[in-house]
């Protein structure tokens, strides 16, 4: 019911919206729970496990029971809170976990089962028989708890992240807050002020209080204002900090797009990093609901929440309202309530010496033992010294003292402390470096001890980090202590709710102390108490109080459990913004990746480069068809192929030969300049990291490279080595991959391509195999490496990369004119399998050199990274899987990488395996199924017939193990 | 997480990646029982460690003194003295 000039905004404009396919108005500035209680909306939702009726609870983000969803088809969301979803015009919110209606909803018997559903009911009632266990009662279960369902369909929301700095974050915009910001900002600190709320002043803005001669919300305003204009003040409303990690780093959640009308550019969510050098937690309090009997029926929520919707929003939740509380906040609802007219029905107080002013029956003493209603409260019974009468009332507004929000300095294993006086949690200092606390979520819960908390946070906070605050004066507020008395539970035969949103009551939890989960731990995972997604903020310390009583220690003595990030909950959605699809890893494209794909060349990934599979000519219907004819076209005549993603090192210094000959397992510093060498580099522990070649170009200058695969980890490796290992070497390396434009140029017909393209044309005499040296293309200064991976005559070329585009199209172009032309990675594995050139498919992390058969190629002659672990007797057993090549007996049958040897007729189970395939093709050039792979004391068996059986594709073949180089085993193609 | 890099200044951990305890002293000659110490013990103390941290963007390795139980950041050096 909406009180006419009341609220905020009481002239703000009508929204329509609807619920439930209800068509509703509300005003401008409601959120949503407020506008269903304008509209006497009570039921909004069924709760969990027992489908119960449920309303709205509380007026904030600790909501455990007005879960509702808000939006229509692929987008909408499930499981928003009623209590922050702020209206806009043309809402569309429904309710959950109700069929077919919220009002009528078939799973309500679950209430009537209540008896076997009580804690740990899975544990116990659905025992029998075993095997109905995942077949019928968990997907029965499953079926029936829950919240509200995603639409399984992609969502077409997007969410941003976005980093923050700043010397003060200050946490929640109330009192404290405000004037923490304030002091710090007047300060000329940098400073961010983050509220979970839209409109900032906390506490404020839903009481009636003067703060230095103001209405508490008009004196906040004045404040935003001022902080509005400092350059270095951040306002950061409907922002949550999350969670507090280490070395003052923050998480913050903001909700971008969710008040307004969905729209295609604005994020729903925005995930903040923010790093602050220092941090003031002033987030304030939670009120605690009373475990009476019956105490979940729509119309029963927190006092603080009615005199929030009273206040803030100008809306009654009752027409008769009745308080109940064990403190002096039920009084302060009270008179709000009668200050706005709305009919106080009963203000009963626990405690035996209160007194009222207020014209309103009174009941001391007395406690409320029952309610009644079965969609919304309609009457309540209040029982004093054994007498009991009832109460009509449809709302029953109940405060059972209030709990700071210490959940941020529990991030980092802090453990709050019991504070007897306020019978609360209160944060332990110090429990996350660099964080203070202020105001009520510290425990003070005056308005003005608030005020004066957040100055002095913010000027101890400046001090640390040597600024100076000036001084503010702390204005004039209320000041009146906080008197409670202990009600935890009231007794009686109904079930009393503790955790409204798992469905946890005080029998629960007093059952659990029975079965003996009596560790606070225990009876938070047998009862799932503090489990939703509310985190227990509503229920946690009325549940510890109450297993404290049930198994007669006190609170402290009981302990608490912790809260853990995130504070409120995220999407996940938030959390992963930018990094679905496409946005999932960066893409690194080659200077030909637009010629390739221009091509019609499928682009396949290697790590995060993009490379060319193959390239399809008209007529080939198939990979293999494109493979095979470029395989062939190869070795009959020219292919290009670009090779730049391969990692290439600028190594210099006087010092980089001796540096090379250590990182190598071989001898670099012997090359001459103008030369190249094949190198294997070991890890420590003498098994193979990579293998590559270096290039001489001075006697203090290299350049080597690396498998495109290995390119990050080698350069990580090499600068361990050059910092960690040999500081003693005078040697700088540098990544030149991106550089680099180079492109391979393999096959008999390679000196033709390169007599058209290079500059003053090419000779090949001077360019022996393995040499290198500079050229120029197009007046380019170029370098030409003369290495093969084909087994061809070939050729690398390298420019700087801003002409890698064009060299390539001219290569290509050069070699169809030639009868060659493009090959890509299908090709390229091909030739190098039919050659016998190793991979990662080969060095797979478990590979000696022993084992590659370069036994040798680790020099004795001078100390190199995994020398002596290479040395160890196990790594050159000849026992081990060696590697060797592999040829099927019979030509249409296939081998399989990752299948395993075994001998002829041995039973394929894994203690008769021998080895196992690394890489296999169809060879054009043999016509033949090849593979090479890895057999035990392969070297000694060639000739011999092994069976390769693949038990994942059903396949065995027998094949002759050989020679791994199967084509021209002398090398003459590629070397004279 | 966040690392005071002796270069780049304060930084978020993400740039960083860890390889565990810094051991500085590289044996000498034939696998030994000092290379197996070397390759494959250390300590796992829970207080101060001292580890070898890589921040990528600059090729930079760094010794990290933190506590493993309260996580804070003692020191950060650089392995090797530029120049």
């Amino acid at each position: 019911m909406r009180i006419a000039g009341r609220g905020l905004d009481p002239e703000g404009a009508a929204l329509a919206f609807s619920f439930d396919g209800k068509r509703l108005s509300g005003r401008e500035g409601d959120t949503l729970a407020a506008a269903l209680l304008a509209n006497d909306i009570r039921l909004v939702g069924r709760s969990f496990k027992y489908h119960r009726p449920r309303g709205i609870l509380t007026a904030g983000s600790e909501e455990p029971n007005a879960l509702v969803t808000v939006g229509e088809g692929a987008g909408a969301e499930p499981n928003i809170r009623a209590t922050v979803q702020e209206l806009h015009d043309g809402l569309v919110a429904v309710s959950q976990n109700r069929w077919p209606s919220l009002e009528r909803d078939i799973l309500s018997v679950n209430d009537l089962f209540a008896p076997f559903l009580s804690a740990g009911f899975y544990y116990k009632t659905f025992m029998w028989p075993r095997a109905f266990w995942e077949a019928i009662y968990e997907p029965i279960i499953r079926r029936a708890a829950g919240l509200g369902a995603l639409s399984g369909q992609p969502d077409p929301g997007r969410s941003e992240r976005a980093f923050a700095f700043c010397d003060l974050l200050v946490i929640g915009a109330g009192p404290a807050g405000l004037m923490a910001a304030l002091t710090a900002g007047r300060a000329g600190a940098r400073v961010i002020l983050a509220d979970e709320d839209a409109r900032m002043g906390g506490r404020l803005l839903a009481e009636r209080e003067e703060v230095d001669g103001a209405p508490g919300p008009v004196w906040a305003a004045g404040i935003v204002a001022e902080l509005a204009v400092m350059e270095n003040v951040r306002l950061m409303p409907r922002t949550t900090v999350t969670g507090a990690y280490d070395q003052g780093s923050y998480g913050a959640l903001e909700r971008v797009g969710h008040h307004v009308p969905r729209a295609e550019h604005l994020p729903r969510d925005c995930f903040w990093r923010i790093a602050a050098k220092r941090a003031v937690l002033c987030g304030g309090a939670l009120e605690r609901p009373l475990a009476l009997p019956d105490n979940d029926r729509p119309g029963i929520m927190t006092a603080g929440a009615v005199r929030a919707y009273l206040n803030r929003w100008g809306v009654s939740p009752g027409r008769a309202v009745a308080v109940f509380g064990n403190n002096d906040d039920a009084h302060r609802t009270a008179a709000d309530l009668c200050d706005a007219g709305v009919k106080v029905a009963a203000l009963i107080d626990a405690r035996e010496d209160a007194e009222t002013d207020l014209d309103v029956p009174f009941h001391s003493g007395a406690v409320v033992t029952g309610t009644k209603g079965r969609l919304g409260l309609t009457e309540i019974t209040v029982t004093k010294g054994g007498n009991s009468h009832t109460i009509q009332a449809d709302c029953l507004a109940m405060s059972g003292g209030w709990n700071p929000s210490v959940h941020l300095t529990c991030h980092m294993n802090g453990r709050p402390v019991w504070d007897e006086d306020l019978l609360a949690f209160v944060p332990s200092p110090g429990a996350v470096p660099g964080l203070r606390v202020a105001g009520a979520a510290n425990g003070t819960f005056s308005t003005a001890g608030c005020l004066a908390a957040g100055i002095t946070a913010a000027k101890e906070a400046l001090g640390e980090l040597g600024q100076t605050a000036p001084d503010i004066a702390v204005p004039e507020a209320e000041d009146r202590p906080y008197h409670i008395r202990a009600l935890w539970a009231v007794p009686g035969k109904a079930r009393a709710w503790l955790d409204f949103q798992n469905d946890v009551t005080v029998k629960d939890v007093t059952l659990a102390a029975q079965e003996n989960y009596r560790s606070v731990e225990h009876m938070k995972r047998y009862t799932t108490q503090g489990m939703a997604t509310d985190q227990g903020k509503n229920s946690n310390v009325a549940a510890l109080a109450v297993l404290a009583d049930a198994t007669g220690r006190t609170i402290p003595e009981t302990g608490t459990t912790t809260f853990r990030p995130p504070y409120s909950p995220v999407a996940i959605g938030a959390l992963g913004a930018g990094a679905e699809g496409p946005g999932f890893a960066p893409e690194r494209r080659t200077t030909s990746d637009a010629a390739s794909r221009d091509r019609g060349a499928p682009m396949i990934e290697a790590g995060l480069w993009f490379r060319p599979s193959y390239y399809p000519r008209p007529g080939e219907t198939t990979w293999r068809h494109s493979c095979d004819r470029e395989v062939r076209m190869v070795r009959a005549a020219v292919g290009v192929v670009d090779v730049s993603t391969l990692g290439k090192i600028d190594v210099q210094g006087p010092d980089a030969a001796a540096f090379l000959d250590f990182a190598y397992a071989g001898t670099m510093s012997t090359l001459k300049p103008g030369r190249v060498r094949y190198g294997l580099m070991l890890r420590e522990d003498g098994h193979v990291m990579d293998d590559g070649t270096a290039a001489r170009f001075a006697d203090g200058h290299y350049v080597i490279t690396t498998t495109t695969a290995a390119a990050g980890q080698v350069m990580t490796h090499l600068e361990f080595a050059r910092q960690v290992l040999r500081p003693d070497l005078d040697v700088q390396i540098a990544s030149a991959t991106e550089q680099w434009a180079q492109f391979a140029i393999a096959g008999p017909l390679a000196d033709e391509v390169l007599g058209a393209v290079l500059d003053g044309g090419f000779e090949s005499t001077g360019w022996p195999f393995m040499s290198h040296g500079a050229v120029a293309v197009g007046g380019v200064a170029a370098r030409l490496f003369r290495i093969s991976f084909s087994g061809e005559r070939g050729y690398e070329l390298a420019v700087p990369s801003r002409y890698g585009a064009s060299l390539y199209r001219l290569l290509v172009a050069q070699a169809e004119s030639l009868g060659g032309g493009a090959y890509g990675m299908e090709a390229l594995n091909v030739l190098r399998i039919e050659k016998g050139f190793i991979t990662h498919a080969e060095i797979d992390g478990r590979v000696t050199a022993f084992d590659l058969g370069m036994g040798r190629m680790v020099s004795q002659k001078k100390e190199s990274i995994g020398r002596a672990a290479a040395g160890r007797p196990g790594l050159l057993d000849p026992e081990r899987p060696q590697l060797v090549g592999l040829r099927v007996k019979e030509p249409d049958q296939a081998l399989f990488a990752g299948a395993h040897l075994f001998e002829k007729t041995a039973e394929a189970v894994r203690v008769n395996a021998q080895g196992h395939v690394s890489s296999n093709c169809w060879s054009p050039t043999l016509g033949t199924h090849l593979g090479i792979g890895f057999l035990t004391k392969g070297p000694e068996r060639y000739g011999e017939t092994v069976r390769m059986v693949d038990h994942l594709r059903g396949a065995e073949v027998l094949c002759e193990v050989c020679h791994p180089v199967f084509f021209d085993p002398e090398g003459g193609r590629m070397r004279d | 997480m966040r690392l005071t890099c002796p270069f780049s200044g304060d930084r978020d951990s993400r740039e960083f990646s860890v390889r565990g305890g810094a051991v500085l002293e590289r044996p000498e000659g034939e696998w030994s029982a000092e290379w197996d110490a070397y390759l494959h013990l250390r300590e796992n103390p829970a207080g101060e460690s001292r580890e070898f941290w890589y921040h990528d963007p600059t090729g930079t390795w760094l010794i990290v003194t933190r506590n493993t139980v309260t996580h804070e950041v003692l020191s950060v050096e650089p392995a090797r003295e530029p120049g």
